[in-house]
């Protein structure tokens, strides 16, 4: 199997589908000739020319708004913003419009469109361009938030995230764009948009986790085997709807919990999960669910010291794990 | 500049048949909005918000489109033209009481908050002007398809402030969509007047900033909009990009059924504005051309009761929505997560 880029991968997965099919789309600010600030959609607007692969103004509800009229009119369109940081203009026309559409009109009408954003940090990306604002939409019924941390499922999750009939948020860590690394089949396949992976099996710490910090959790894990302790780790994928029975076997059977996330804690995907533990998961515990995720500051700060402060890292991760062990 | 149609008489080469059409399609809309206010003020609809006054050109531009292949992102005082199109005055009737039947969301949404997707009216919420961009997504579409359809959209002066008022204008001038913008300016915004809204008085000067045609009309003339909706859906169509029309209207009711406009206003307008009615003076025009006889309003009128007493009694014989309902239809699945 070839070995691609997490940034490949999104790339295969979005060209191959505008192979198989003519009503997929992508809107977004330098999409076109330089094909992203990333590099993302490079070389698709060679091969499918101008209005597929559309350089969109520099006006963020605009790309939204016109990405779901086009649905509407039978387009799979993709809106690409350029920064999750900047999705903000965007979210009446996610939110109030994209959201609601099917609820609205009982069924009548349905948003077939994907949002892509790159998020998070780690990159000296420093207050608006290191963000991670998932949260924001997993508060959302009517949205699905996924977040893909490997190649494979980058492939696959936007494949079936195109194909899906609802509003899908697809956000991609940019830190992972090219440094993560892994096996991607050639050709077709799709990977579901609410189910959580286990992607290391462990049955004395069950840590939840996604994008990026699925990797600083893993090197963690690997810490601890010699002291003969083994981390159960569940790359949660689905934000919104959460794969809530995954959630549960694990929490279940390892009976410690650890929640890790990039973004500050309050109100965010880890408050979700622990409480779902909270409420499904008591009789099973052996020690309080512990969080792990940014400090409550605006943003990432730019100089380098700051940064480091405020990310989560594979030390900050053992140092949780241990003391769950000892508990 | 602006090209101003506003004064523009006589038949505006339209035949009677058409004229006599439009008559029709004002009147069955504002007797619809009248009884919809009567069933509030009775108790037995909590909400409505009116299109009387606008109903000109509303009628218009529903009368030159084509329904079900023209997009249409209206915004919620366009009873009239959701009428033109197709959908019926029990739809909105069952609408305004919250029953299950609601073809515009099932008793979900309040009332004027049209969607009909065999006829490709756009489902539309309550925030203000972000229909627009939906028109210019769906003529974006056509466009790359090579279809000839044209989205039509509306919003208030009011809607015209909000920031995708200008990026759907600037986006479909960009690529020359078929998009025809209507503001229905009726010079207020529930109580902010027209010159707290804008700087200079008419919207469609703002047309010249995206390079294309800005057109005001006089709302209250049925036959001037009627040409001005013909010429700019024609002009559209034929793939000569967007055009951006005010019609300036009067609203002959307070801005809803929650609102009290005396408290704003002072009554002497208010008693000014109504003897002005477009409906009631397009009925003296059409008399004095001879395109109504004696008597063809006074049955028009009957008839078109009867079509709304029977559509009243039925949505009010029809059932409510089941509560546990509320749960379905947020994603395909239906699962309520
Ligand atoms: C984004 C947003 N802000 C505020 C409101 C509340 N609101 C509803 S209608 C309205 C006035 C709209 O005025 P205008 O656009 O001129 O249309 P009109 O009602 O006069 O036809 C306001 C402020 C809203 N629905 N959406």
């Amino acid at each position: 199997m070839p070995t691609k880029t997490y940034l490949e991968a999104i790339r295969d997965g979005i060209r191959e589908e505008m192979q198989r099919d003519e009503r997929v789309m992508i809107l977004g600010e330098d999409v076109g000739a330089k094909g992203g600030v990333f590099g993302v959609t490079d070389g698709l607007q060679k091969e499918f020319g101008e209005w597929r692969v559309l350089d969109s103004p520099l006006a963020e509800s605009c790309i939204v708004g016109v990405a779901i009229g086009a649905a509407l009119n039978g387009m799979r369109p993709i809106a690409e913003i350029q920064f999750q940081d900047f999705i903000l203009p965007a979210v009446d026309q996610i939110v109030s419009e994209a959201a609601k559409f099917r609820y609205r009109s009982n069924n009548d009408w349905n948003v077939p469109m994907v949002v892509r954003a790159p998020f998070g940090g780690g990159v000296h990306g420093a207050l608006y361009h290191s963000q991670s604002i998932e949260a924001i939409f997993c508060h959302i019924p009517g949205l699905r938030v996924v977040v893909p941390s490997t190649p494979y499922d980058a492939k696959g999750m936007i494949v079936a995230a195109l194909r899906d009939p609802d509003p899908v948020m697809y956000f991609e860590h940019k830190r992972a764009y090219r440094a993560v690394k892994g096996e991607v089949p050639d050709g077709e396949y799709t990977v579901p948009l609410d189910r959580a992976a286990v992607v290391r099996e462990g049955a004395d710490i069950a840590v939840f986790t996604y994008g990026m910090m699925v990797h600083t959790v893993l090197n963690a894990a690997e810490r601890l085997v010699p002291d003969g302790f083994e981390c159960e780790v569940v790359d949660l994928r689905a934000l919104r709807p959460l794969d809530h029975d995954a959630i549960v076997a694990s929490a279940r059977k390892c009976g410690k919990v650890l929640i890790v996330q990039e973004a500050n804690l309050a109100v965010s995907v880890s408050s979700e999960v622990a409480a779902i533990i909270a409420q499904d998961c008591f009789e099973h515990l052996d020690a309080p669910v512990m969080r792990l995720g940014g400090p409550e500051i605006p943003a990432m700060p730019f100089s380098p010291p700051l940064e480091q402060f405020y990310l989560v890292t594979p030390d900050k991760v053992e140092t949780s794990l241990r003391e769950l062990a000892a508990y | 500049m602006a090209i101003s149609e506003t004064d523009t008489r006589g038949q505006a080469g339209l035949d009677a048949e058409t004229l006599r059409a439009l008559y029709r399609h004002m009147l069955r809309s504002r007797l619809l909005d009248e009884r919809l206010w009567a069933l509030n003020r009775q108790g037995r609809a909590p909400f409505w918000i009116s299109g009387m006054g606008h109903e000109a050109v509303q009628v218009a531009f529903g009368m030159n489109l084509r329904p079900g292949y023209d997009w249409v992102a209206p915004y919620y005082r366009d009873l009239g033209l959701t009428l033109v199109l197709g959908m019926t005055p029990k739809d909105h009737l069952l609408s305004a009481l919250a029953r299950a039947d609601d073809p515009n969301s099932g008793g979900r949404q309040m009332p004027a908050h049209y969607g009909c997707h065999r006829l490709n009216i756009i489902t539309t919420g309550s925030p203000v002007g972000t229909q627009l961009l939906h028109a210019a997504g769906a003529a974006l579409a056509a466009r790359m398809r090579g279809e000839d359809s044209v989205a039509f959209t509306s919003m208030g002066e009011g809607g015209s402030s909000e920031g995708d008022f200008h990026e759907a204008l600037n986006f479909a001038a960009i690529h020359k969509l078929a998009v025809v913008f209507v503001v229905e300016n009726n010079g207020f915004a529930i109580s902010v007047p027209w010159d707290k809204q804008m700087p200079t008085p008419d919207v469609a000067d703002r047309a010249q900033a995206y390079g294309i045609p800005g057109v005001v009309v006089d709302g209250e003339d049925p036959m001037a909009c009627f040409r001005v909706a013909r010429d700019t859906i024609a002009r559209a169509r034929s793939g000569e990009g967007p055009v951006l029309v005010e019609a300036k209207v009067l609203r002959l009711t307070s801005h809803s059924s929650d609102d009290d406009q005396r408290r704003y206003r002072s009554a002497e307008v208010l008693e000014a504005e109504k003897l002005r009615d477009c409906l009631s003076r397009f009925r003296v025009t059409l008399e004095e051309l001879g395109v109504l006889s004696a008597g063809d309003a006074d049955e028009m009128r009957a008839e078109l009761v009867l079509e709304l007493d029977r559509a009243t009694d039925e949505a009010e014989a029809a059932a409510l929505p089941e509560p546990e309902s509320a749960l379905r239809h947020v994603l395909a699945d239906g699962d309520g997560t």
